[in-house]
């Protein structure tokens, strides 16, 4: 049994296709069956239309990648109005991701979103590094815990707050969201981070900074997850630079109920599939019939 | 676009740094169009990270071949595969050249331009187009020096008229590819020509520039750093006159030159 519970929500398993790294499903869909997946989470769209950060977004780095997007998207109008029906279609569960600049922007979000019927959830994403205004929210307690609130009344969906691992402590952001009324919290976003070309002596991103990804975040992603699992009583989604069913299953040893799968969709788009197959076996092989035994179970040395 | 497990049949230095690779793809080779690419993973771990996009530089029967330079520790590790070896291939991606075919007109001439590993798509739409046999095939090709000219030969037995310039005059005429460019349309009916070209962003921008005021279509097939190449993390733009972003993965990497905001 690998299906798992956030909020409401009933996951036939638990790996999902993170945020901006899976756009609405479209493209990798025509690779392979997306509804093999626990979720997908959409590109995340904000009230007006984005266009985003001037190349170049992407670098690699050591064992990850930095990405300046930006936010580009067409806006919740065009949402409606192009992918709206084709996400309705899918038998995955679709968890919108979404960000704005005020409560009342995201409650007009979240409003439309979810009378569209396209959602099952919706993914609040107060972590963006690369624009100004939505990513500051996760950066500091009390705002985070203002704007939950305010979307909290606006949306009966299952709520997860999606949150920046650039803090101090995880753990108050994490409580703070939860005591706010959120269902979950997903996390982390990337890590503000930079590359230089010493040729030029510029910064090789378009925008300068951007967000690292990949295997590199991932020891401190999981140590973050097991600092939030500890504070709350809420489902984590853990995410950061998981590749492989041991990277998976190290999230929810560490507390997660879920987690979520992004970087790894560019090098290989089946790995989701992959994950899923391998905590299967990896619960076989443990004796284990369900993988919400699963989780938090890590075996503490004695002291 | 498919995920496939492709053989290694080749992959030999061909110039300075360059190679040719050739991958038995039987069901990306069906499906492959010039100007399209395929994305490989260089290694089977994860350093490097991210896969490297490659065009499609010919094709033959289910074998797929590519060309490239080692420029760093992708295409470095790629260099150092050998024949017999298992690649990860996603493709085909992108849109391809869509080449002008219908008239039969003996007057209509085709020009490829392509700027030193500009070649690699070039030659995949050069084979295409002898095929039809309907049109002039003339092709410029431009590098810094005599070593750095690539696929001559290979332009010339598809029956292309070729020109070479370098920079330093080491072989062909000496000085820029779109000196030789200006030189060919005025020799030509300018009313009658079609342009593809890739290479150096520079040498794009400026060639643009001719066949615009001269008002000729023209093609040109772009770079960008890319992670996911198939459209879904927005993260290799190029600014069009709309004043929006376009992705070079899925909505190029051919574009209408014309449309693009140099």
């Amino acid at each position: 049994m690998v299906e798992v519970k956030i909020g409401r929500l009933r996951l036939a398993n638990p790996v999902m296709a993170a945020s901006g790294t899976f756009g609405y499903g479209e493209e990798y869909n025509r690779l392979f069956d997306i509804n093999s997946l626990g979720a997908i989470v959409t590109k995340t769209i904000t009230l007006k239309p984005r266009i985003g950060n001037p190349p170049p977004r992407i670098v690699e780095t050591p064992s990850g990648m930095l990405n300046s997007i930006g936010l580009e998207n067409k806006g919740l109008d065009d949402f409606l109005k192009t992918r709206a029906q084709p996400l309705k279609r899918l038998k995955t569960k679709v968890i919108v991701s979404i960000a704005g600049e005020t409560a009342q922007e995201l409650k007009i979000l979240t409003g439309r979103v979810s009378s569209s019927g396209a959602a099952d959830a919706i993914e609040l994403n107060l972590s963006c590094p690369n624009v100004k205004g939505p990513g500051m929210a996760a950066r500091d307690v009390e705002a985070a815990r203002k704007i939950v609130k305010a979307v909290r009344k606006a949306v009966k969906l299952t709520l997860i707050a999606k949150l920046s691992p650039n803090v101090t402590d995880i753990a108050e952001i994490a409580k703070a969201v939860e005591d706010a009324g959120a269902d979950a919290v997903s996390l982390i976003n990337t890590f503000p981070a930079m590359a230089v070309d010493i040729n030029t002596q510029r910064p090789i991103l378009g925008n300068a900074t951007g967000g690292l990804s990949g295997p590199a975040i991932k020891p401190i992603a999981l140590k973050m997850v097991w600092d939030a699992y500890n504070a709350v009583k809420i489902p984590i989604i853990g995410i950061g630079g998981i590749m492989s069913a041991q990277d998976a299953i190290e999230f929810i040893l560490c507390g997660a109920s879920a987690v979520q799968v992004g970087t790894a969709n560019f090098i290989n788009p089946k790995a989701s599939l992959e994950i899923i197959e391998g905590i299967e076996k990896y619960l076989k092989k443990k004796n284990l019939k369900d993988v919400n035994e699963l989780i938090g179970r890590l075996r503490i040395w004695p002291r | 676009m498919k995920q496939i497990k492709t053989k290694i049949i080749s992959n030999r230095l061909i110039g300075p740094m360059c190679y040719h690779m050739v991958l038995e793809a039987p069901s990306v080779a069906r499906a492959i169009k010039p100007g399209q690419f395929i994305h490989v993973r260089c290694s089977d771990s994860f350093e490097p990270l991210l896969r490297r996009p490659f065009s499609l530089h010919r094709k033959n029967g289910g074998r797929i071949e590519i060309l490239y330079k080692v420029v760093g520790s992708g295409t470095e590790i790629l260099s150092r595969r050998q024949s017999g070896e298992a690649v990860d291939v996603l493709g085909p991606l992108g849109n391809g050249f869509a080449p002008k075919l219908s008239t039969l007109n003996s007057q209509l001439s085709t020009i490829l331009v392509a700027g030193g590993m500009g070649v690699a798509p070039l030659v995949a739409l050069a084979q295409e187009l002898s095929k039809k046999k309907t049109q002039k095939l003339r092709v410029l090709i431009g590098a810094c020096s005599k070593s750095r000219i690539l696929c001559e030969e290979e332009f010339r037995a598809l029956g292309a008229e070729v020109s070479i310039s370098t920079e330093d005059g080491s072989k062909g005429a000496k000085g820029l590819i779109t000196d030789r460019l200006n030189f060919l349309l005025s020799t030509l009916n300018s009313q009658l020509s079609t342009i593809y070209a890739c290479g150096p962003n520079a040498m794009l921008k400026a060639l643009s520039r001719i066949a615009n005021a001269k008002r000729i279509p023209c093609q040109v097939s772009l770079e960008e750093r890319m992670a996911c190449g198939v459209g879904a993390c927005l993260g290799c733009p190029v600014k069009v006159k709309a004043g929006e972003y376009k992705m070079v993965c899925k909505d190029g990497p051919v574009f209408d030159a014309e449309e693009i905001a140099w």
